[in-house]
């Protein structure tokens, strides 16, 4: 591992991720470890520590973090934030990080894509002809309306990130 | 009872056969599900890019279903999630509720927080009964002998559900799929592992191991079926056990049932009437262990 740059470390970051909401409690960390021992990512991934990624907000390794694979890798699982003693609700502070490094512009393809496809139908996957199929086995027509969660998306700066997608796919 | 069915994305285009199973079992047990066609995504997909915009679409859909006067059950433990933590928020932090009220102000909608959220599976446990459901059994499934996947969202943060049922030593499920006469496997290793579906998108490789793990001990007790109650643990056990295999160079060939189509099973349905020619992997040993002669058709 390379050594960590203390003229690098800002420590805005750990009041920016303070006031995120799911941050809120990260200060309350003590580094036990129980979150990395019952990450069932980090089993297969060692990328995937939350204990170290709590501990490099709090070093405020901002760019590290943001700009990082691993912020992207919870799968949100819940374990750690059920059993952690300290009340750090981690799942949760990872979508803060999540969110955060959205707002700085970075945004893993897997999730500006899903973005796009809500953006498109409403929903994550398009019903279309499957609605012949549903009503064939006797289950209803699932109408696709995607106006009111699209004013949604578009009033939270979401709508751009799914527009510029659905326009790489046009173009 | 009367609940608003909340379809949300995976189910009604992944998930057709837990969709007919769940209607068919509801009907059967007098619970009228009605459909609210303005029902969208929860709002799960888009909580990592924003939460406020998961959270507002999590507060449309509620907001329609008080509208109407209605509690709502899911059948997606994601959607179960993400509705039920963003009414808990609302429910707690009358900020959060006027800020999301605002948004929905612009579409002619307003949440009050009155709307109750429940996952089916935790309906049937609760507001059925496992007595009840005991008493409409026709077909014990006796021989059975599979384990309950419970999934993470179904359970967990338990402090937005009320602590229900134990995150940590869950029962409900085992119970649900006792009172059918199959047997639980109630204690297996790996029983509380996630199914990494969330990450398949960013690193399938770790998915598939996370899932391909978990398959692979439930090969080692010889279970019949892995029980489950979430689509998206569907995809990631049905649709990507080939890869799963692959992965560990065995062979798993296990079912994936949804629990109420096992449960359609014991009270009467047809093998057919509650979709199991839709499980890509086939449960036809299973079928045949509990007297359906006849291969399910294709």
């Amino acid at each position: 591992m390379e050594t960590i740059d203390a003229k690098k470390l800002d420590f805005s970051f750990i009041e920016e991720v303070k006031n995120t909401p799911g941050g809120e409690k990260i200060v309350n960390c003590f580094a036990c470890g129980t979150c990395a021992a019952s990450c069932p990512v980090r089993e297969f991934d060692e990328k995937f520590n939350p204990r170290k990624i709590i501990h490099m907000v709090l070093l405020g390794m901002r760019d590290e973090v943001l700009h990082s694979e691993f912020v992207w890798l919870c799968s949100g699982c819940l374990a750690c934030q059920e059993r952690c003693p300290q009340g750090v609700t981690i799942t949760e502070l990872m979508m803060a990080l999540k969110n955060i490094a959205v707002n700085h512009g970075i945004v893993h393809s897997a999730f500006s894509m899903q973005a796009a496809e809500v953006y498109r139908y409403g929903r994550l996957y398009e019903v279309g002809d499957l609605n012949a199929r549903r009503e064939k086995i006797g289950l209803p027509r699932i109408p696709e309306d995607p106006e009111e969660t699209r004013k949604i998306l578009d009033d939270n700066g979401v709508g751009d990130i799914a527009r510029k997608i659905i326009g790489t796919e046009n173009g | 009872m009367r609940y608003a069915l909340f379809l949300g994305c995976s189910v009604p285009t992944r998930g057709l056969n837990y969709e007919i199973s769940s209607r068919k079992i509801a009907e059967k047990l007098d619970i009228e599900l009605v459909d609210i066609p303005e029902f969208g995504c929860c709002g799960f997909p888009i909580r990592s890019v924003n939460q406020d915009a998961g959270f507002q679409m999590a507060a449309r859909n509620l907001a329609l279903a008080e509208k109407q006067g209605l509690n709502i059950v899911t059948l997606c433990s994601a959607c179960t999630e993400t509705l039920q933590e963003a009414n808990f928020i609302f429910q707690h932090t009358p900020e959060e509720l006027e800020k999301a009220n605002k948004e929905l102000e612009k579409i002619g909608l307003k949440y009050n927080g009155t709307v109750e959220v429940k996952h089916f599976a935790r309906m049937l446990w609760e507001d059925v009964g496992i007595e009840k459901i005991k008493e409409q059994i026709v077909k014990p499934l006796t021989g059975a002998r599979v384990v309950a996947h419970y999934g993470c969202h179904y359970l967990k943060p338990s402090e937005i559900y009320g602590h229900f049922d134990d995150p940590e030593n869950p029962t409900s499920l085992d119970d649900l799929i006792e009172a059918t006469g199959a047997t639980a496997i109630r204690n297996y290793p790996e029983k509380e592992k996630c199914c990494g579906g969330a990450i398949l998108g960013v690193d399938e490789t770790t998915t598939v191991k996370m899932a391909g793990s978990k398959l692979k001990a439930i090969k080692e007790i010889d279970a019949d079926a892995m029980i489950l109650i979430c689509p998206f643990c569907s995809v990631i056990y049905e649709g990507n056990q080939k890869k799963a295999e692959k992965e560990f160079d065995m062979v798993f060939k296990l079912p994936i049932i949804y629990y109420p189509q096992l449960l359609g099973l014991a009270l009467g349905f047809e093998p057919n009437d509650v979709g199991f020619k839709l499980n890509r992997i086939k449960a036809k040993k299973l079928l045949e262990k509990l007297g359906y002669s006849k291969k399910p058709k294709e």
